[in-house]
């Protein structure tokens, strides 16, 4: 009874050991068709044209990568501020409250920001802030490039800002609980030495805890590059190399949620699975990154005790 | 004498002073800038959805072709069902291998790695999911069905399940295994008897946080579940369920519809936000 209880518990734990690599090989084995006719080439051709099945994936990762990359830029700076907040800054009995309040925004469905997205906030930008921003920062020389174009309202931009909107509780969370390993003997020796909360912030609790800090980055980028349903609401599917952050775009997870279910033909199916390896790919690499940064944080920690 | 240099008026130590406020005033302005979307988007629904939730319409009627009138009846039958059947698939299969991992990992390599790649899993894209039971189960049955969303949502409930489990069982007292023990107890019934029951509301706890998790993806049912215009039990046939049912209605040009996935969308955030705070009070009152 024994060996067999260890056992079976033994057998579920090998299947999760072993389901990354199943997902992994099913979607090599779907995308063979596509990886032999196309091959490498589909890495760096623009093309998506279902009719003369002619496929090429930059688009679709051209613009997982930028969304994603605007959502680090506005995301980052602020999960840090509200984590500062949070751990140096409030009050006890506002902390869980507060930062409850920012987890719960990681509890809203992802389609919920998506149609939020659509029809509430795509509307007021386009009306507002992209008129302003296009006039403002698109008439200046080179940089300008970025913003030109005409005021949409969906767009590369909106989904990379209502993807700094999703990742926020969970690069906060990390920040929190990072930040709250500093030992207070650290913290406290700052103080003694005159320095102000933000030096402390800055010059102990911020070094004490890089690698940590970084592995909390990663696990946010690795959530908004696989995010799906807000994004297909607002970047606009289409199938076109832009400069500008303001021209509509495509992500991979939103053109497997587009067409997926209407693919017809073989080469254009297998053109869509391979999109998904390549999008498994990279989210497993930085989220594994993320995992061992995380890692070795933990092991410094119990070296230090 | 007042030449200390440690004194209000010292430049530098102003400089820092101002900094040091700048800095924190920041900080509070990205907590407020977080609070404000999450305001935004929860009036927002309330707003829009309140109408929708406050008829009973949509509760027995069925999705209506565009242009007329109904409710949500089979997306919220369906929804209930592709929920509850993932979360049979997918609790015991997550306690079983976090109790591994808790109980029996001590030595050997499997369980760290299996924690490594669960860590992985437990943020890996959905849709990608969605994909892997497409390729493995939807092309081999060759029609899209209910049982292949339960499937892709158990897939999702499993990492969840997996984690907590493991978290909760490090947390129960080595002693209580000890004197377990101790009274010629087996492993097994230890485990069963004493341990699961010591852990039993951080276990549910993540049960619940899983069901929330996966009561709002839509990626993964796209592929799977699909969809379906009319009332139909059938796990063996593609089913309706909530999340694209609102994906659907809301891409349309349709007033009705949008209406609908309105009310659609503030039902399925409704019972999330309430499954998560329902999930964090358990957990607080075992502390």
């Amino acid at each position: 009874m024994d060996v067999a209880f260890e056992q079976l518990t033994r057998l579920f734990a090998l299947l999760v050991f072993s389901l990354l690599a199943a997902i992994l090989i099913s979607l090599v084995v779907g995308s063979q068709e596509s990886l032999q006719k196309i091959g490498f080439s589909f890495l760096w051709t623009t093309d998506w044209d279902p009719v003369q099945e002619k496929f090429g994936a930059l688009v679709p990762i051209y613009g997982t990568l930028v969304t994603s990359l605007i959502a680090m830029a506005i995301g980052v700076p602020v999960s840090f501020g509200i984590a500062l907040f949070l751990t140096e800054l409030s009050p006890a009995w506002l902390k869980r409250p507060l930062g409850t309040a920012i987890e719960l925004l990681a509890a809203i469905p992802s389609i919920i920001y998506g149609m939020w997205g659509l029809f509430v906030f795509v509307p007021i930008f386009q009306t507002y802030l992209q008129p302003w921003m296009i006039n403002t920062l698109g008439e200046i020389p080179g940089l300008g490039l970025l913003f030109a174009g005409p005021p949409l309202g969906i767009g590369m931009l909106t989904a990379g800002l209502i993807l700094s909107i999703m990742v926020i509780p969970f690069i906060t969370a990390v920040m929190r609980d990072v930040f709250e390993l500093v030992p207070p003997l650290l913290k406290e020796s700052a103080y003694g030495l005159g320095a102000t909360t933000w030096e402390v912030v800055w010059r102990v609790v911020l070094p004490y805890t890089k690698v940590g800090v970084i592995g909390g980055i990663m696990l946010g980028l690795g959530r908004a590059l696989g995010e799906t349903m807000a994004v297909t609401f607002v970047i606009g599917n289409a199938h076109r190399l832009a400069l500008s952050l303001n021209a509509p775009g495509n992500s991979i997870a939103s053109a497997l949620a587009n067409e997926f279910t209407e693919a017809v033909g073989d080469l254009y199916f297998s053109s869509l699975i391979e999109l998904g390896l390549i999008l498994f790919l990279i989210t497993t690499i930085v989220l594994a990154f993320s995992k061992l940064l995380l890692m070795q944080l933990a092991r410094q920690e119990g070296e230090r005790t | 004498m007042s030449s200390s240099v440690v004194n209000a008026a010292n430049p530098l130590y102003r400089a820092r002073k101002r900094l040091n406020i700048f800095l924190l005033t920041v900080s509070g302005v990205a907590l407020l800038f977080g609070l404000f979307w999450l305001a935004w988007i929860l009036g927002t629904l309330l707003f829009e959805g309140g109408h929708a939730l406050a008829r009973a319409t949509l509760y027995y009627q069925m999705t209506p072709p565009p242009g007329a009138d109904g409710g949500l009846a089979n997306a919220i039958a369906g929804s209930l069902i592709l929920c509850s059947v993932g979360t049979l698939i997918g609790t015991p299969v997550g306690i079983l291998a976090g109790t591994y991992l808790a109980e029996f990992g001590k030595r050997g390599w499997l369980a760290g790695a299996t924690r490594f790649l669960n860590d992985v899993l437990l943020s890996a894209p959905s849709i990608v999911i969605g994909l892997f039971v497409y390729s493995v189960y939807v092309t081999r049955v060759g029609h899209f069905s209910g049982f292949a969303g339960a499937l892709a949502l158990a897939l999702i409930v499993i990492p969840v399940v997996v984690r907590t489990t493991d978290d909760m069982l490090k947390l129960v007292p080595n002693s209580l295994r000890e004197a377990t023990a101790a009274l010629g107890c087996p492993p097994w019934k230890m485990i069963v008897f004493v341990t699961y029951r010591a852990a039993s509301t951080g276990i549910l706890t993540g049960i619940l946080l899983a069901v929330a998790r996966i009561s709002g993806e839509t990626a993964p049912l796209l592929f799977t579940a699909l969809n379906n215009q009319f009332w139909s039990v059938n796990m063996n046939a593609p089913m309706s369920n909530l999340p694209t049912v609102i994906f659907q209605f809301a891409m349309s040009p349709y007033q009705d519809w949008h209406r609908l996935a309105w009310g659609g969308a503030a039902l399925i955030t409704l019972t999330v936000l309430m499954l998560n705070i329902l999930a964090r009070a358990l957990f607080r009152k075992r502390d």
